[in-house]
């Protein structure tokens, strides 16, 4: 159940409602290593929250969690105010949440159009007997599916690469083309693993307005990870700050950029 | 027409049907190759192992009845019927799905993620131990099988040829036939991974195993359903075989005539394990009509070999395999 006794409209005339995720004393360890330690907060309904922090700070080990890929030691996840018991990624998908990868995993055989299409296989519900007995029944799901991508093609601006084999495409469109099979699940929480790195200005740009006006055309609640903090400090209603492993601070933009944990993280803080 | 040109018709015709044998087991590789990238060393027992099955099921056979017998003294062997072939290959098809989910559940599984060399050497330990299973399940006399395929010199042919040449093809009714299943299997696996949701996983599993788990595809279930397709495969090809030489344990060696053809072909090709395949038949019926007299015969022995050592030098991912690509 989402509570959505708080939830309250930004500046911008967006609505953020309920709790939809919530990590309690997240810990993760590798054999000795601690990834992540001891790690809460929470994900609201409609919002762009990021987790920033410098190189190793688990960011993607915390995504991770969120997705399914790694599994804590400890601690809880609750989607939709509900525990999740520990899940394979693929079960996680299936609940509506969706991800893109920091060093891109994309079915690079697959045509653009392919990919996206991927994103929609959970909505495909005829058997496999009825797609080879009852051919209409599975062109009619076929093409429902099919206006559901061509929609997010278009919005994604893709639209001239449909057919290319994605392993043909640029750095900066396969990022695109992975944003739009995330998004073509429709999920509840969409995952951005480093959306922007490895990018130019130009394409950072690009890409910050289309998280933005995803997160407004269809209301999708967004958690990205990112490095740049300019580009965090724009984008996000709320911020995480991480260093190594542990949380060093949370809240609006303004109130992490004055944060002196975060100062000192980022700048580096003379030990004297 | 030049007596030796009409020859040379005939054996690249039957060169061609040869072919279609070969790429029937071919396919079986590269569709589990494909998928999960595991050399399916299996296969070959895989095709024996249907076709026994098969066999034993049509004859009424008792499963494990040595076993039985041994341990209880009785002296069961038969249960007194026979199943029509439909049913018998109904029921085959059933086996061979509980096999692959077998196989992923007990060894597979367990094996994600290791070197390839591994899962190589788990595929051999596969291969020994279900020949071992069809044994003590089906025993080991060598056994027909007759599911209807036509068989015999197609006269049509025969007289057709003969009106026109002079002189008769040889052309067997079983190839015919057989060619006729590989193109409708090729046609049908195509659609399969073309236009279904599941073939559609499945080509995704195959491309990028994390890409997949993020849109919510079980790679148990894929992998699950890819050695359940290729055991399917391995019954067709075990029919064909079967039909032609019986039904006995040297038909678990058609997996190594298989290997020339994926080196041809490319691992990891559907249209490459065909053209593979029929080069294969072609290139050996006609070496040995043509070199064969010269050096004595049997060429079609390593004929095929050579061929395959040929490609490895010049041209390793083979005609239609994916480039090699190291990046440094």
């Amino acid at each position: 159940m989402l509570d959505n006794s708080d939830s309250y409209v930004t500046e911008d005339g967006r609505t953020i409602g309920g709790v939809v995720m919530e990590m309690k004393n997240i810990t993760l360890r590798f054999g000795g290593v601690i990834a992540i330690k001891d790690i809460s907060f929470d994900i609201r309904e409609g919002e762009i929250r990021a987790i920033i922090g410098p190189n190793g700070a688990g960011k993607s080990s915390m995504l991770n969690v969120i997705s399914g890929f790694y599994v804590p030691q400890e601690g809880e996840v609750l989607f939709h105010g509900k525990r999740r018991p520990p899940m394979r990624p693929y079960e996680v998908a299936r609940q509506g949440i969706a991800r893109t990868f920091q060093n891109i995993a994309l079915f690079e055989g697959m045509s653009v159009l392919d990919n996206v299409m991927t994103g929609r296989l959970n909505y495909m519900k005829t058997s496999l007997f009825s797609q080879a007995l009852w051919k209409g029944k599975a062109e009619a799901e076929e093409t429902e599916n099919r206006e559901v991508v061509e929609k997010i093609i278009d919005f994604l601006e893709i639209q001239h690469i449909r057919k290319t084999p994605v392993a043909r495409l640029p750095y900066g469109l396969k990022k695109r083309v992975e944003l739009a099979r995330a998004l073509a699940a429709e999920p509840k929480l969409l995952l951005l693993d480093e959306p922007m790195a490895g990018m130019n200005v130009e394409e950072k740009e690009d890409m910050s307005r289309f998280i933005l006006d995803v997160n407004d055309e269809f209301g999708t609640t967004i958690a990205l990870i990112e490095h740049d903090m300019g580009v965090v400090m724009d984008l996000s209603d709320r911020v995480v700050v991480m260093d190594y492993g542990k949380k060093i601070g949370d809240g609006t933009p303004d109130e992490v950029r004055n944060n002196q944990d975060v100062i000192d993280a980022y700048l580096g803080v003379s030990h004297d | 027409m030049p007596e030796q040109l009409v020859f040379a018709m005939e054996v690249t015709l039957n060169g061609l049907m040869a072919g279609v044998l070969y790429a029937l087991v071919a396919l079986g590789f590269v569709l589990i190759y494909k998928a999960s990238g595991i050399f399916n060393y299996a296969q070959g027992v895989l095709a024996l192992f249907a076709a026994m099955t098969l066999v034993g099921i049509m004859q009424g056979q008792v499963p494990f009845s040595h076993l039985i017998n041994a341990v209880f003294g009785g002296h069961i062997t038969h249960f007194g019927w026979n199943v029509p072939g439909a049913v018998a290959i109904a029921l085959t098809v059933a086996v061979m799905v509980l096999l692959a989910w077998l196989v992923q559940v007990l060894v597979m599984k367990h094996l994600v993620g290791q070197e390839p060399i591994i899962l190589f050497m788990a595929t051999i330990g596969l291969a020994y131990f279900l020949e071992g299973v069809a044994d003590l399940m089906w025993g080991s006399e060598i056994k027909t099988l007759d599911v209807g395929l036509p068989q015999g010199i197609n006269l049509w042919i025969d007289e057709t040829t003969f009106n026109i040449f002079g002189y008769g093809f040889f052309i067997d009714n079983l190839d015919i036939v057989a060619t006729v299943i590989a193109a409708l299997l090729v046609a049908g696996l195509v659609a399969f991974s073309q236009y279904t949701k599941q073939g559609r996983a499945m080509r995704a599993v195959a491309d990028d195993h994390q890409a997949a788990l993020s849109v919510g595809i079980s790679l148990n279930f894929i992998w699950v359903l890819v050695w359940s397709v290729a055991g399917f495969v391995a019954l067709v090809a075990g029919i064909v075989w079967g039909t032609k030489s019986g039904v006995q344990f040297s038909l678990s060696l058609i997996a190594l005539k298989a290997l020339p053809v994926l080196m041809l072909g490319g691992f990891t090709s559907i249209p490459g394990a065909i053209v593979g395949g029929l080069i294969i038949g072609v290139g050996e019926k006609l070496f040995e009509f043509a070199v064969g007299p010269l050096v004595g015969g049997a060429t079609e022995n390593w004929f095929a070999y050579v061929l395959a050592l040929l490609f490895l030098v010049f041209r390793p991912q083979g005609l239609f395999g994916e480039k090699i690509i190291e990046r440094v």
